[in-house]
């Protein structure tokens, strides 16, 4: 039987939204106050979700020491208490959710196999939030 | 469609224990978990039904009614209870998230008549939860 589990991790990490593809002008237009200089702050939930078939053995879909192992090895050390824009992974992209999302959901893909990775949840504030499955449509 | 979800709790001890195994698999699979002697959880249980809405009522479902099913099929037979020893689906099977998410649907979905059910969410802990919604 198929199941879905999810798991929720907390990421602090500052960023500044600008793109060089816009002027400042047009960058200020766009991004409003998180176009400001210096950057600010956000507490980011994330909640990864896996499936896969429930083990007869042991009742699980997966263990969930690997997928923590997994997250906080390869995402939460990595973004935790960093700089986004200062990030490689942000070298030449926006530090949106949205690209956060996808960063971290192509990174997990990688290093986690142990079941299906089936999407990443981010809440950026606990007003807003944005979900990424690999361009599959989300399971509700 | 519309889709309505209804919360409730329980707070009930588990294990996990194979016994194909032996203690030390059980123990290194399991982890903490593997203990005999249980431990607890306080869990919440989302399950989400879906239906049209009736033109006379305008519910999707008599939420009295839901709740009743509710609290007798899941809250009254696993609040307060050890799984593992008063709940018989698990004295066959291993009482997971996944496990008990499954055994909670199979039970509602025999007794939900006016709408259809469509996910069961158990959250073992906040940062934990399992969606179950029928699959093979």
């Amino acid at each position: 039987m198929k199941a879905y589990l999810t798991r929720r991790y907390m990421i602090s990490a500052s960023h500044r939204l600008e793109t060089d593809a816009l002027t400042n002008e047009q960058n200020r237009a766009v991004y409003g106050k998180c176009n400001n200089p210096y950057g600010h702050g956000h507490n980011y939930a994330l909640e990864v979700t896996v499936s896969g078939q429930v083990s007869k053995d042991t009742g699980m879909v997966c263990d969930l020491v690997d997928l923590d192992a997994a997250v906080r090895g390869n995402v939460v050390e990595r973004f935790d208490q960093h700089n986004l824009n200062a990030r490689e992974e942000f070298k030449d992209l926006v530090p949106t959710t949205e690209n956060l999302a996808a960063v971290i959901y192509d990174i997990l893909k990688q290093r986690f196999t142990a079941a299906h990775l089936e999407k990443v949840r981010i809440e950026e504030t606990w007003m807003n939030s944005f979900e990424y499955a690999g361009g599959a449509e989300i399971v509700r | 469609m519309i889709y309505l979800t209804r919360k409730c709790e329980f707070s009930a001890s588990h294990f996990y224990h194979n016994p194909k195994w032996s203690e030390r698999e059980n123990v290194r699979v399991f982890g903490k978990c593997a203990n005999l002697n249980g431990h607890g959880h306080n869990s919440t249980l989302e399950v989400t039904v879906k239906g049209e809405i009736d033109p006379v009522t305008g519910f999707v479902v008599d939420l009295k009614e839901l709740k009743d099913i509710l609290n007798r099929e899941v809250v009254d037979a696993m609040d307060h209870r050890h799984l593992n020893k008063e709940v018989p689906e698990f004295a066959s099977k291993i009482p997971t998230s996944e496990n008990i998410a499954i055994a909670i649907w199979q039970r509602l979905e025999a007794k939900l008549k006016v709408a259809k059910l469509h996910r069961v969410r158990l959250y073992e802990l906040p940062d934990l939860f399992v969606d179950y919604y029928g699959e093979a």
